[in-house]
């Protein structure tokens, strides 16, 4: 009686425990059922973290990455505000501009892959360029969505009141836009995580592309596990920031 | 006489997205035949417009196209059916919501892609993989919007139903699927959507044929007119599909 009133006040325990129960039957296939030369044990996988930061120049793939999304995710956020700011505040650009942005973010972006690495060549620089594509379209179009929902009449008072132009932007537009910046920021940092991998994932000499292909066709799935579950760490606490951030700041006016 | 500016507007913007597309093509054209941008970062727009006549009248991308839409149609079956099941299953008690919801988004939110080495070095490189990554990632939208269409119903249309006498079978048919329809639909087009995308991403990563594969296969023999012609076909295609979905999605919203 107890233990039922205590897991339905925590379902969170429930859902540890669906967790487990998957990472228990993936150990069991892992071990008897499938060839080792496929699929690596959760236990060992674990075992195995250190092994792959041991190896070398996995530390320094790691390094690079995350400094891709930092380089990638801080020009989206620069491009989509000054765009989705200049476009959102004039409605004649917002009519006629918007379309052409949404015609844009609307496009299969993986096609033109091939042609960024030809243009930026298979270093940093072409996995910062198509995160940047990536991650600056939603930015554009939440912060154009947040400026549009601003009400005329905050800024004609404040304009009658003799406000300057900068005046408007710091007091009025600013704090207004904040909620739809941090959603922009949250959907900006998934654009870009998606760009940076997939550029990386394609062709790479340094990055964890390189190794990701070389642990692959080395047929050694428990590093490659293992590599994978420490880029899906990163990938989770960079959402997690941009996600507390948007908590945070969201319901601020 | 507010009408008439309203006008006035609506034609100068449309005026100044039609003169964006003009300046797109004019300034492609004088960069490649003008100003000598190099032919292996820029072809000329009209050899690919050549290109791209060829690619669709030649029927060479036939086979491609078949490959990734088998991958497609596979995938999207696979993800509609077990998303909206288990999705229907989960939302049939509010402790199953609360257990299983945020799993589900919680993983939605990593990029699925990365997985992408796991399941080649899994399935191989054929369709298989491409089919299985495909399947997994679009999973998430459907069961995600299957679980907020049937948990969101009014409670209220239920319990009428039911002391009206409704069994199980009309309950479902004519209380909740109705009223989750719409949620659901735009969670399959979401599922879509991204199926395809990661469809032809797998396949422009690593793969042995396809869409994806064939702009690659251009792109490593630098030949820059067709691959830019045959990307102008993937979108357009991308296109297409995406748009029958919305209006499927949208008859669906209208017809339940």
């Amino acid at each position: 009686m107890n233990a039922d009133r205590f897991l339905a006040r925590h379902p969170g325990v429930v859902r540890l425990a669906v967790v487990l129960a998957i990472l228990l039957a993936w150990e069991i296939a892992a071990r008897w059922l499938i060839d080792p030369l496929f699929i690596a044990p959760p236990s060992q996988v674990f075992a195995s973290l250190g092994a792959v930061w041991q190896t070398s120049g996995v530390p320094a793939a790691l390094r690079l990455t995350f400094f891709e999304l930092a380089v990638a995710f801080a020009i989206a956020v620069v491009i989509g505000l000054v765009i989705g700011l200049a476009v959102g505040l004039q409605p004649f650009a917002r009519r006629s501009l918007l379309p052409i942005i949404l015609l844009l973010y609307g496009l299969p972006q993986i096609t033109i892959l091939p042609l960024f690495i030809l243009y930026f060549g298979i270093g940093a620089a072409s996995k910062i360029a198509f995160g940047v594509t990536h991650g600056m379209f939603p930015i554009m179009v939440t912060v154009i969505a947040g400026v549009q929902n601003l009400k005329p009449i905050l800024l004609t008072s404040a304009r009658s009141m003799g406000a300057s132009r900068w005046q408007i932007l710091r007091w009025v537009i600013f704090p207004h836009m904040i909620p739809s910046f941090f959603a922009g920021m949250r959907l900006g940092m998934s654009g870009v995580l998606l760009g940076v991998l997939l550029a990386e994932l394609y062709v790479s000499t340094a990055g964890i592309g390189h190794f990701t292909t070389m642990f692959t066709e080395n047929f050694d799935p428990t590093k490659l596990f293992g590599l994978i579950a420490m880029l899906a760490a990163m990938a989770i606490v960079l959402n997690e920031i941009v996600r507390r951030a948007e908590i945070r700041f969201g319901r601020w006016r | 006489m507010a009408r008439r500016d309203e006008r006035a507007a609506g034609i100068g913007s449309r005026a100044v997205q039609v003169g964006f597309l003009v300046a797109v093509f004019v300034l492609w054209y004088l960069a490649t035949n003008r100003w000598g941008v190099n032919r292996l970062l820029l072809p000329n727009p009209i050899s690919v417009w050549h290109q791209l006549v060829d690619v669709v009248s030649s029927g060479e991308y036939l086979p491609d196209l078949r490959v990734t839409l088998t991958e497609l149609a596979i995938a999207f079956v696979l993800s509609m059916t077990t998303g909206t099941m288990v999705g229907f299953f989960v939302s049939r008690t509010r402790y199953a919501i609360r257990v299983f919801d945020p799993l589900f988004a919680g993983i939605y939110s990593i990029p699925i892609i990365l997985f992408l080495p796991l399941y080649v070095l899994f399935f191989g490189l054929g369709p298989a993989s491409k089919i299985a990554l495909g399947a997994t990632i679009s999973f998430f939208p459907i069961v995600i919007n299957t679980i907020a269409g049937f948990g969101n119903v009014d409670r209220t249309l239920v319990t009428a139903a039911r002391s009206m006498g409704a069994s199980d079978y009309q309950l479902f048919r004519f209380v909740l699927l109705p009223a989750a329809l719409p949620v659901i639909l735009t969670g399959l087009r979401m599922g879509f959507t991204i199926a395809l995308l990661s469809i032809i991403g797998s396949e422009t990563i690593a793969s042995l044929a396809g869409l994806g594969h064939h702009i690659v296969q251009l792109a490593e023999g630098m030949d820059m007119a067709r691959m830019f012609a045959y990307i102008a076909f993937v979108v357009i295609i991308a296109a297409l599909l995406n748009g029958i979905v919305s209006y499927l999605e949208a008859r669906g919203r209208r017809h339940r």
